[in-house]
């Protein structure tokens, strides 16, 4: 019978706490633009194929490397030119989003499932198993991320799924790192103890009691880690060792346009503007979360 | 402090051993032949793949091979390039000194302009000043600077031809490596343009390696700043009646560089990231570029013993910045 | 350690320098990239040999600078026994070997530098055998020159004899290759006393037309003009590598003046190039061959008709347009039109969707699915095999071929590609090493080429064909061989084991005031004839 007020009481808090959280949120203009232009990112990625003029992997053989339509030599049909095989620009950069959104969220997926896992267990088991999981993070921090990314790509074969996993591995000491201090901070607390004293399991201790109380720095975490991932992706198409072409991820893209640099502005241009409004975007979301979630920095 | 320092460096021997397994591993999981490669096209007979593989020691089980290189390693010997033959720490240290001039110039140009931005913007917070540079440093930091390199070249080297294209010093100037830093040498050599085309040489590079760091250490310092002028004694010292000036200068500041310099001590593997990027798309000659060089020719030597020395450079960094820390910040020593 | 002594090297050459002429020539070339060392006896790339053999080396013979002919370099002239397994070596007197600052030479170039520079190949108990750990010599062992050379003998200090265990008749273009750059026993021993043996990688000594100065790991390489040369003498005084491993950036420095000559433009850019009033364009046909390899051991590519259908539905042009930015032309033969021998009545297959629908029902093939391997890499034959796949792809779905494309890891493409009963046809190619048909043919299209270790492909094996080449091989006639290889391409094309694709022409961009400067049909880029107009 407790459960029941226990849960509607849960409910109201949580709603009245996601007031409070879009109250502090809103308020930051920038995290609202950020906002509007995920959601929008998002839509394309998800109507690409709608709102796309060309299929992404038409090659129009006699429309090869057409400049912007507002330059001298444009195309109607055209809107941002077409790349060097004659694949239309635009459709390609819609079609893009699709791959850095996925990306973005399988990565802080693995790494976040995979991350907060083993934080929690070393957190809560503390002893010698905390002692070597610790060592493990710490060797693969001790690597620059980008570089031990592209150690393991190569080792598992240059494609967008190995860079996804590598990317994921290499972010995902930061999320453990987190939820271990999380879990050893709240472990002390007293409603854990009460929790403990009422023959709560393990298991229910770490998952139903601790986490949902060390939720506020994974989240900000989480959104650091998708847009760092959506860049390094990139870097990692950009290098030829994320996705093979003729995918049109914009790191990708720029690879394959880099030889035209001199030549088709537009080929190198688009891809990097993309990849930099949409990083953009989340990184601004991400602020606005941390503000809100966070009391200390809202506060001053 | 003798203790302190000796604890963290104990410490960090576990993790070396771990960064040497990794490294070791993960090369020989990496597909692929450098034996293949260095055939090419034309193929090797089984015979001589077999005697090529011998004389590489590839034929032996891997843990021997694993002690055999921990074995070297202790004498220093980090082997040699299957590409170039030569020893991987001469390569190394070749072309190390680029990397650290490219790095350093970039950490100097971020702390240079990023902590008094930072400062200011935190001073006025909320004015336009601060808004316009907290945009600009979060642009900074969502930046692809793979990107960002090559619109610089497209317009400082491509449309006005302001800056060279790529090296490390005109072809004119030749004179004698003495510390392998072209800044300095250049002054060495005593001839007049010498310096000034080092440092065209060194502009761009370093301004697309500072971006990222020049961004985190903006907002760090701001934050750091924000913080430190929201407590106690900060209040008090201005309720004291001491000039805001002095307020800031003496008590805010001391205290919000502590953080701060913690965050550009952890910017060296941001920058070691970077410099790969970078050296990749200025051609400059350093051991980011090496590094991808080497994994795609699959030259094992190399890349395990490249991932081992640039992971213990960063730890090294990592260990001066908690000393420093611990320094600045004596409470953190008796923890 | 060796790291200190290349910089004392580097610090001394600069004394040598600073005393030079103040109007000193100063050519620089933007190379594509580091030299791997400068032996050139143990590496296989182009970019070595340009720095190595072609700058500071020499050979017994030498290419003619734009062909592939042989003629006499440091040996005058050489006689052939008449069963031609005995090649006597007339060498060159007077020769001087370069000098720098630890090492100068007490006499000239005799024969017991060629004894040296061969053997230590040759025997792996050659105290100079392995004198770098991990050292192995692989192009003389890939142009077999170790189950080809009986033995070489001293006959006095100024010839040598090399004797056959059977004839060969490209032998001589053989040793016209960089791997046996004539390298000083004098020096070797100097480095031997002086316990730096590694310093005949790092410092070379030879008798070519530049004298090596300074090497900075992946920026720099500086020579200087060798005025003992036994030639006629380079026309600029110092020479300069600028390594720039991207094209574009070549370019751009081309374009600033930052060098005077490049090698490898990106075919984006070639319009440009040509529009620049500062620059010229020299172009050449390239001795390379782009191809699709079919497996013909697998059905139904092991029916010369299916293949032949395949290859009538693709669209060359279009390829050579879209892949090489037009910067090629159609291949119909494996060897390209530059090669003696190529055989121009040969008719390629003509692009015809249609019939070749027709031809694959007539084989009673329908539904076929395959696979098409592109190559991860860039090469001079193939500039972008991914876009070459895609656009088969398309074509052959025209015909109803299902394509799927697939790569590895370059070291993985070679291998399984090689790997017996391979599904799908595979994209490669080939750059020639001296010109001679044998290197095409025999390499890349032989029986025994079609085992393991062998480049082969295309595991295609016929009798008549390889018992051709094998004729030609022995034959010491120059006009039979001509006519052997011409109809070992006839029965090629009938039989149609690869699609050929183009055989790429080759630019070399560099600034209006270069003159002298020869392309070579190898790839090679050499600097002993080039000047610099006022």
């Amino acid at each position: 019978m407790t459960d029941t007020t226990v849960k509607i009481s849960d409910a109201a808090i949580r709603r009245r706490m996601l007031r409070e959280f879009w109250f502090y949120f809103s308020q930051n203009r920038g995290a609202v633009i950020g906002l509007v232009v995920f959601v929008l990112l998002v839509l394309t990625a998800i109507f690409a194929s709608l709102i796309a003029p060309h299929d992404p992997t038409q090659q129009y053989r006699d429309a090869l490397l057409v400049p912007p339509i507002w330059q001298d030599g444009g195309r109607a049909g055209f809107l941002l030119g077409t790349d060097a095989v004659g694949r239309d620009m635009l459709s390609r950069l819609i079609h893009g989003a699709q791959y850095s959104l996925f990306i973005g969220i399988v990565v802080v997926a693995i790494a976040l499932t995979g991350g907060i896992i083993i934080g929690l267990v070393a957190g809560f088991f503390g002893g010698w198993v905390d002692t070597v999981i610790m060592r493990v993070m710490d060797v693969v921090l001790a690597f620059p991320s980008l570089l031990l990314a592209l150690v393991l790509v190569a080792v598992l074969g240059p494609g967008l799924t190995n860079a996804m996993i590598a990317i994921a591995i290499v972010y995902q000491p930061h999320f453990a790192r987190l939820t271990r201090a999380a879990v050893m901070g709240e472990k002390a607390r007293e409603y854990v103890t009460a929790a403990k004293v009422a023959g709560a399991g393990n298991l229910r201790l770490m998952f139903k009691t601790i986490l949902p109380n060390c939720l506020a720095p994974l989240i900000v975490q989480a959104t650091l880690s998708f847009s760092s991932a959506v860049l390094d992706s990139a870097a990692l198409g950009f290098l030829g060792m994320g996705a093979q072409p003729p995918a049109s991820e914009w790191g990708t893209m720029l690879a394959e346009a880099r030889e035209f640099i001199l030549r088709a502005w537009w080929v190198v241009t688009f891809p990097g503007l993309a990849i930099l409004v949409s990083v953009l975007a989340i990184n601004l979301m991400g602020d606005g979360l941390r503000d809100a979630l966070d009391p200390k920095l809202k506060r001053s | 402090m003798f203790r302190f320092i000796l604890k963290k460096l104990l410490y960090l021997v576990p993790t070396m051993i771990g960064i040497t397994l990794v490294a070791f591993g993960f090369i020989r999981l990496l597909p692929g032949d450098p034996v293949l490669l260095m055939a090419g096209e034309r193929g090797v007979s089984p015979e001589r793949y077999a005697q090529i593989a011998a004389q590489l020691g590839y034929d032996k089980p891997v843990w021997q091979q694993y002690v055999h290189y921990l074995g070297n390693l202790l004498q220093g010997d980090l082997g040699n390039s299957l590409v170039t033959k030569k020893p991987v720490l001469d390569e190394f240290l070749a072309l190390f000194p680029a990397t650290v001039e490219l790095a350093l110039v970039a950490i100097i140009i971020a702390t240079v302009i990023g902590v008094p931005v930072g400062v200011v913007a935190a001073i006025k917070r909320g004015s336009w000043f601060d808004q316009i540079s907290m945009t600009g440093a979060l642009v900074g930091f969502s930046m692809p600077i793979f990107w960002w390199g090559l619109l610089l070249i497209i317009l400082f080297s491509g449309v006005l031809g302001w800056t060279p294209v790529s090296g490390r010093i005109s072809l004119m100037y030749f004179f004698p490596q003495v510390t392998g830093f072209m800044l300095i040498d250049s002054l060495l050599s005593g001839d007049e343009g010498a310096f000034a085309s080092a440092v065209s040489h060194l502009i761009l590079p370093s301004v697309v390696l500072a971006t990222i760091p020049l961004a985190v250490i903006a907002r760090q310092t701001r934050s750091a700043m924000l913080e430190v002028m929201g407590e106690d004694y900060v209040r008090t010292a201005r309720a004291k009646g001491l000039s805001p000036r002095r307020v800031i200068a003496v008590h805010a500041l001391r205290n919000a560089m502590i953080p701060v310099i913690t965050t550009i001590g952890l910017q060296v593997g941001v920058l070691m990231a970077g410099a790969i990027l970078t050296e990749t798309i200025f051609s400059w000659p350093g051991i980011g570029k090496w590094m991808i060089d080497s994994i795609s020719r699959r030259d094992y030597p190399v890349v395990q013993s490249g991932l081992l020395l640039i992971a213990a450079i960063v730890m090294i960094v990592n260990l001066i910045v908690d000393l420093t820390y611990g320094l600045i910040n004596p409470r953190i020593r008796h923890k | 350690m060796s790291f200190f002594s290349t910089r004392m090297l580097a610090a001394s050459a600069f004394a040598l320098m600073a005393a030079a002429p103040l109007h000193a020539k100063t050519f620089v070339y933007c190379s594509e990239g580091s030299p791997e060392g400068f032996d050139a006896a143990p590496y296989t790339s182009g970019t070595t040999f340009d720095a190595s053999g072609h700058a500071v080396y020499n050979r017994l013979v030498q290419f003619k600078p734009g062909t592939t002919e042989i003629e006499p370099a440091l040996a005058e002239s050489w006689d052939v026994s008449e069963d031609g397994l005995e090649y006597t070596f007339h060498l060159r007197q007077g020769v001087k070997f370069h000098s720098n600052d630890k090492f100068t030479p007490s006499r000239d170039f005799s024969a017991d530098d060629v004894i040296f520079t061969f053997e230590r190949q040759a025997s792996a108990d050659h105290p100079w055998h392995e004198y770098i750990p991990g050292v192995t010599y692989e192009y003389y062992s890939s142009m077999e020159m170790d189950k080809l050379i009986k033995s070489i003998e001293k006959v006095d200090d100024h010839t040598v004899k090399f004797t056959l265990n059977q004839p060969e008749a490209p032998f001589l273009a053989n040793v016209a290759m960089p791997f046996v750059s004539i390298v000083s026993k004098e020096y070797a021993d100097a480095l031997e006393a002086a316990g730096t043996r590694e310093d005949l990688n790092n410092a070379p000594i030879g008798t070519g037309p530049f004298r090596f100065v300074a090497y900075q790991k992946d920026a720099v390489i500086r020579y200087q003009k060798n005025a003992d040369y036994w030639g006629e003498a380079p026309k600029i005084d110092d020479l300069v590598f600028a390594i720039t491993p991207d094209a574009s950036v070549r370019l751009q420095k081309l374009k600033a003046g930052e060098c005077h000559l490049m090698p490898y433009p990106a075919p984006a850019d070639l319009e440009d190039i040509r529009a620049d009033p500062n620059l010229k364009l020299d172009e050449q046909p390239g001795l390379n061959v782009g191809y699709l390899a079919y497996n013909t051991t697998v059905a139904p590519f092991d029916n010369p008709q299916v293949r032949k259908a395949l290859n009538m539905a693709m669209d060359k042009q279009a390829l050579i347009d879209a892949v090489y930015q037009g910067n090629a032309e159609i291949a119909k033969n494996p060897i390209p039109p530059t090669m003696w021998s190529y055989n121009d009545a040969v008719e390629d297959d003509k692009f015809d969707p249609e019939a070749a629908k027709a031809m694959l029902e007539e084989a009673g093939v329908s539904d076929l699915s395959m696979e098409i391997w592109a190559m991860p890499v860039q090469r001079p034959y193939m500039p972008n095999a991914r876009r070459a796949a895609e656009l088969i792809q398309s074509d052959f779905a025209k015909i109803g071929v299902k394509v799927e494309i697939v790569s590895y890891e370059w070291g993985e493409y070679l291998k399984k590609s090689m790997e017996e009963g391979r599904k799908g046809a595979v994209i490669l190619g080939w750059t020639g090493d001296n010109g001679d048909p044998d290197n095409f043919l025999t390499v890349l299209l032989s029986c025994a080429a079609a085992a393991p270790g062998g480049a082969n492909r295309a595991f295609w094996c016929n009798e008549e064909f390889s018992d051709l080449l094998a004729k030609a091989k022995a034959a010491s006639d120059h006009d039979e061989r001509v006519k052997l290889y011409e109809e070992a391409q006839v029965i090629f094309k009938e039989q149609a084991p690869w699609a050929t694709l183009a055989h790429s022409t080759q630019y070399v961009p560099m600034a209006k005031n270069v003159t002298g400067f020869v392309q070579s049909p190898l790839g090679d880029y050499a600097f002993d004839t080039v000047d610099l107009a006022e």
